[in-house]
């Protein structure tokens, strides 16, 4: 009695759990982006989302936009959500699926009223919203309460040798203590997918993982494309970085030794019944990634980097570490911890490990991060084909 | 405290190593991750932190080895203790991946 709880976290009504306790503005098309962000002005402490897709999008595509801008309102690190739509159908699609958690959702189409309408009745509501949501408190949590996402960035030597598996530590604690992981970076597994196909649970996993590569593949393949300077990217092959099968075994290297439970859509939430590590299919692009896993319901990232990504996301605080000592020291006000120790044979992984593990409980509990100390909010959709 | 190694290498097999500083031409201390084993070898070129030579002989077409899995071919001839990256490495799942 009366020790502090390890982990704490916000408790929203349909039993999910946040770090973060935001109340969101999230337009759901580009053209609503400057009522959003003006709401936000109106009302500071509330977060507008914009972002640049929304519109003439149909099919697989536009289906994915909604699980994005539905799942950002779901997260476990949202506390309330005002929608605003241009169109009152899209708007009310948004706001209701978000509303099926319980969680405070007000929604405000701009047609026929106009921005200075909307932004005052929005406002109004807004500010409601946060008052309220200044009042929830903090309770204890588990690792089963908070999903965990990971993926790397700028990525160099550095990453397979340190960053990449003190993460992997910290996905074998995280797992072993009841909590759920996701990677993703689909295109970047290439030369390892093997790899990951034994780890996968059983045969219905892995089939599904292995068709869920193959086609990603077909689809880069299909342009006949030089992908060197993309996949690696120039900043891999500034770090030593020569090809995409050398990339793709640092990449695993972060990923754990538990086995994969199961293989989810872009911006899919898991089971809640069924905790682990999954496979996300998602582009291997830092903030497409990253906004698609918080969609999903993740609401702490760790992201390894080499040469020194400086990604950020609106609702998931995004840890960064790295064990290339030049990055630690030229671009320190974006790392979170530096494991360049690690390297060095100062101390050895499990140590790093402990290091990784004091960090995540500081963030969970309410310590900035790097990314959102320097407002790093990049919210980045995956647009799968052309609009109408 | 240990010495710090001049370069790493994942597995005791693979065909090169990673320069763990700013490395110049010279003999230099090693050190296996997976194995702890340590290991020597002269590096015929200066090479930045992060890069990797190699530390065997590999025929244009053979296979390049780190993490105890092959992540690409020689592009060209390489010698032992050369350089490795674009100029004379290249993916061999993505063909068209070539500097």
């Amino acid at each position: 009695m009366g020790s502090k709880p390890r982990l704490t976290g916000y408790r929203r009504p349909d039993g999910s759990m946040g770090i973060r306790n935001h109340v969101i503005i999230l337009p759901v098309d580009d053209l609503s982006n400057a009522a959003a962000e003006a709401v936000a002005k109106v009302v500071p402490g509330t977060l507008a989302l914009p972002h640049g897709y929304g519109r003439l999008q149909f099919g697989e595509d536009l289906e994915l936009t909604f699980r994005t801008l539905i799942g950002t309102g779901l997260n476990g690190n949202v506390a309330a959500v005002v929608v605003i739509g241009i169109e009152p159908k899209w708007t009310e699609r948004v706001a209701a699926g978000i509303a099926k958690s319980g969680k405070p959702v007000a929604s405000f189409s701009i047609e026929g009223k106009g921005d200075l309408q909307v932004i005052a009745d929005a406002a109004r509501v807004a500010q409601v919203f946060l008052q309220d949501a200044s009042e929830i408190t903090r309770e204890p949590a588990t690792e089963g309460d908070l999903i965990m996402s990971i993926k790397c960035g700028e990525s160099d030597t550095t990453s397979g040798l340190g960053s990449c598996p003190t993460t992997s530590e910290a996905v074998d604690r995280w797992v072993a203590a009841g909590g759920t992981v996701f990677f993703g970076e689909t295109s970047e597994l290439t030369g390892g997918e093997h790899l990951i196909a034994e780890r996968c649970i059983d045969d219905a996993c892995r089939n599904l993982f292995q068709k869920t590569y193959d086609n990603y593949i077909k689809v880069i393949e299909s342009t006949g494309a030089n992908l060197l300077g993309s996949q690696p990217t120039q900043g891999n092959i500034a770090g030593g970085l020569t090809t995409i099968e050398e990339k793709a075994l640092g990449n695993i290297a972060k990923t754990g030794s538990v086995p994969v439970v199961g293989v989810l859509a872009p911006a899919e939430a898991p089971d809640r019944k069924k905790q682990g590590l999954y496979f996300m299919d998602t582009s291997s692009a830092a903030a497409e990634c990253v906004t698609l896993m918080a969609a999903a319901g993740a609401v702490i990232h760790l992201f390894p980097t080499g040469q020194g990504n400086v990604i950020g996301n609106p609702i998931e605080p995004v840890l960064k570490l790295t064990a290339n000592k030049k990055t630690a020291a030229s671009m320190r006000e974006h790392i979170d911890l530096d494991v360049s120790g690690l390297l060095r044979q100062e101390y050895n992984l499990t140590k790093a490990g402990d290091m990784m593990m004091e960090v995540i409980e500081r963030t969970v509990n309410g310590r900035l991060c790097a990314a959102e100390a320097l407002g790093h909010r990049e919210y980045t959709f995956t647009k799968l084909y052309i609009s109408a | 405290m240990a010495q710090v190694p001049d370069f790493l290498l994942h597995h005791d097999g693979d065909s090169v190593a990673v320069a763990n500083d700013d490395l110049q031409p010279g003999t230099l201390q090693g050190l296996s991750v997976k194995e702890q084993t340590k290991h020597t070898a002269v590096l015929n070129h200066a090479i930045p932190l992060g890069h990797k030579f190699a530390l065997r002989d590999h025929a244009e077409g053979e296979a390049i080895i780190k993490y105890g899995i092959k992540v690409g071919i020689a592009s060209q001839p390489i010698k032992k203790g050369d350089y490795v990256h674009t100029h004379n490495m290249r993916s061999y799942r993505w063909e068209a991946s070539r500097a």
